[in-house]
């Protein structure tokens, strides 16, 4: 038995075997073979333990210390960082609602650079969550925004919409994913088990706010660089061939911080909150303001709203 | 023809036939190899757990959340970042020691008359040279308090503390007061969950200048370089998005 263990670990994890033979009979074995390719380069950068890792919501606590110890020690020896990566769960009587003043964004892109770092992003290719889009005044459809402006902001005649994930609370990108490697969590926030995830990206195409990102390559972070404050759902560093997307900072939300976007905001256009606290900030929003939401028409119920004032 | 046709037929049916065996004896072991392995369905019902709860929050959306609310205990506070007091000016020589220094602005004003009237910085032709004034068409000394110039002065005459600013721009600025005591207006910094941390506010005064309060302009310096930032070239071979 141990002479033919098959080549492909992934087909140790029983869900996304039935991923893999349901790939089998659609595709015919020479093109999935060749379909899968990227993803066998991938699994040569895991370790084995990686691979015969269960699901996220599967774990035992004792395995789940396992996982992050290993994480944690992985991290060590490939970006020679000292990391703790810790399991935040939602604080019950949460849900979590952001809320931007476009009335105030004047599109500098502080958050975007803030998200960057905060999320141990890939330094070369200045990824990042957050998405400012330069609008032409008198529409709401960001399909018209552009992304590529430079210099001086803001400029006449437009306004500045930040786009990143919404955390949906009808997610096309939960209903598509084949394996369950992306769900919703109790406090409304869309996370993904980065080692569950396959890398098909049908998430990234199912998404209406273009929120998702596919790691290309292995994030290149300096030691120094990188945050330690780390959590499994959130910025700990993806492996290569997955995808990724905005947590609310969850490694900050769920301790009761605020996102570093919103920290970083120099004219104070962000604001999140709870909003089961009938007291808190983004409820008087909801409840003074007139409050938009991108794509409405498609039902996506977005935990995130815009407002003028 | 025929034969070929039937040839081809057998070879279908026994790929076909492999794949099965094959498949089905790698479950065979899977199932006999795994202690720790759970049934295939665990994994989907586990999955369909977060279903129930994702609907719940959204029909607690839907009806207007007025119904299931919470007030957590808050046990720490929210500060609001403060001018340290009167401002110093700074002189602009030095005293035949070499030294510089800064003065208090009652050190010239207790000695000058006030010129109530003045409302533009171009007739200022002594001091605050360069000043920009862009505020209004309010006079100086409708901020400033004449008598003690170490003060403000709010609309109907009363002195108040430099470090009490907000509560002069609130008398105009009553919109931008009533956002920001709802956090709508303004950063901040630290915790939203106050029975866990402090939060941090900043003041009227830290990003407006009180004399041109227009937020400033900025420059944008940090671009993702991504596949929305590239214009996508159509014609094959030369695509450079991603
Ligand atoms: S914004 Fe996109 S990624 Fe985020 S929850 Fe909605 S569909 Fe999913
Ligand atoms: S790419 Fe998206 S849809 Fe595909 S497995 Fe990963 S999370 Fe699921």
């Amino acid at each position: 038995m141990t002479a033919n263990k098959p080549s492909l670990p992934i087909v140790e994890n029983f869900s996304r075997r039935a991923a893999v033979k349901g790939g089998f009979a659609t595709l015919g074995a020479a093109s999935f073979v060749a379909a899968i390719s990227p993803l066998r380069h991938a699994a040569q950068n895991s370790s084995a333990g990686e691979f015969m890792q269960n699901h996220y919501t599967e774990l035992t606590p004792e395995q789940k210390s396992d996982v992050l110890a290993r994480l944690e020690s992985e991290a060590k020896e490939n970006y020679g960082a000292d990391v703790t990566i810790g399991d935040d769960r939602p604080i019950p009587g949460t849900k979590f609602v952001y809320a931007i003043n476009l009335s105030v964004c004047n599109g500098n892109g502080k958050c975007v650079e803030a998200c960057h770092k905060e999320n141990n992003h890939d330094r070369a290719t200045n990824q990042s969550y957050i998405r400012v889009l330069e609008m032409p005044v008198g529409t709401m459809d960001m399909e018209q925004g552009s992304t590529t402006y430079t210099g001086i902001v803001p400029k006449d005649g437009k306004f500045y919409l930040p786009v990143q994930c919404q955390q949906c609370d009808e997610p096309p990108c939960v209903d598509v994913c084949p394996v369950k490697a992306t769900w919703k969590e109790e406090d409304g926030i869309v996370v993904v088990d980065y080692n569950w995830c396959i890398g098909c990206r049908y998430c990234e195409a199912a998404c209406p706010y273009h929120a998702r990102r596919f790691n290309w390559k292995k994030p290149e972070v300096p030691a120094e660089e990188i945050n330690p404050d780390q959590s499994y759902l959130s910025n700990r560093i993806r492996p290569v061939g997955v995808v990724e997307k905005c947590t609310y900072c969850l490694h900050r939300t769920r301790r009761g911080k605020l996102p570093a976007c919103l920290e970083a905001c120099p004219t104070g256009a962000r604001v999140f909150g709870n909003i089961l606290d009938k007291d808190s900030n983004i409820r008087w929003i909801l409840e003074n303001k007139r409050v938009y939401i991108l794509k409405e028409e498609l039902g996506t119920k977005p935990a995130f709203f815009y407002y003028f004032d | 023809m025929k034969r070929t046709a039937s040839l081809f037929f057998a070879a279908m049916v026994c790929t076909v036939a492999s794949m099965t065996i094959v498949s089905l004896t790698t479950s065979v072991t899977k199932s006999d190899a795994s202690d720790n392995a759970e049934p295939d369905q665990t994994d989907w019902k586990q999955g369909a757990l977060f279903q129930p709860a994702g609907k719940m929050i959204s029909s607690v959306q839907n009806q207007g959340f007025a119904s299931e609310t919470i007030t957590p205990t808050k046990c720490f506070e929210v500060e609001i970042r403060r001018p340290g007091g009167p401002p110093r000016v700074e002189l602009a020589g030095a005293d035949p020691q070499g030294r510089a220094g800064s003065v208090a602005c009652s050190t010239c004003h207790s000695v000058r008359k006030p010129n109530v009237d003045n409302r533009t910085a171009a007739t200022l032709d002594e001091f605050h040279q360069g000043l920009q004034f862009n505020h209004g068409t309010i006079a100086c000394y409708s901020c400033h308090h004449s008598q003690n110039t170490d003060s403000l002065r709010m609309a109907d005459g009363t002195q108040i503390d430099f470090a009490d600013v907000m509560t002069l721009c609130s008398q105009c600025h009553s919109k931008q007061a009533e956002s920001f005591a709802h956090g709508a207006h303004g950063g901040m910094n630290g915790f939203w969950d106050l029975s866990r941390g402090p939060q941090t506010k900043n003041n009227c005064i830290d990003c407006h200048d009180p004399h041109a309060p227009a937020f400033p302009k900025m420059i944008v310096d940090f671009k993702p370089r991504d596949r929305f930032n590239e214009p996508v070239v159509h014609d094959h071979g030369e695509t450079t998005h991603e």
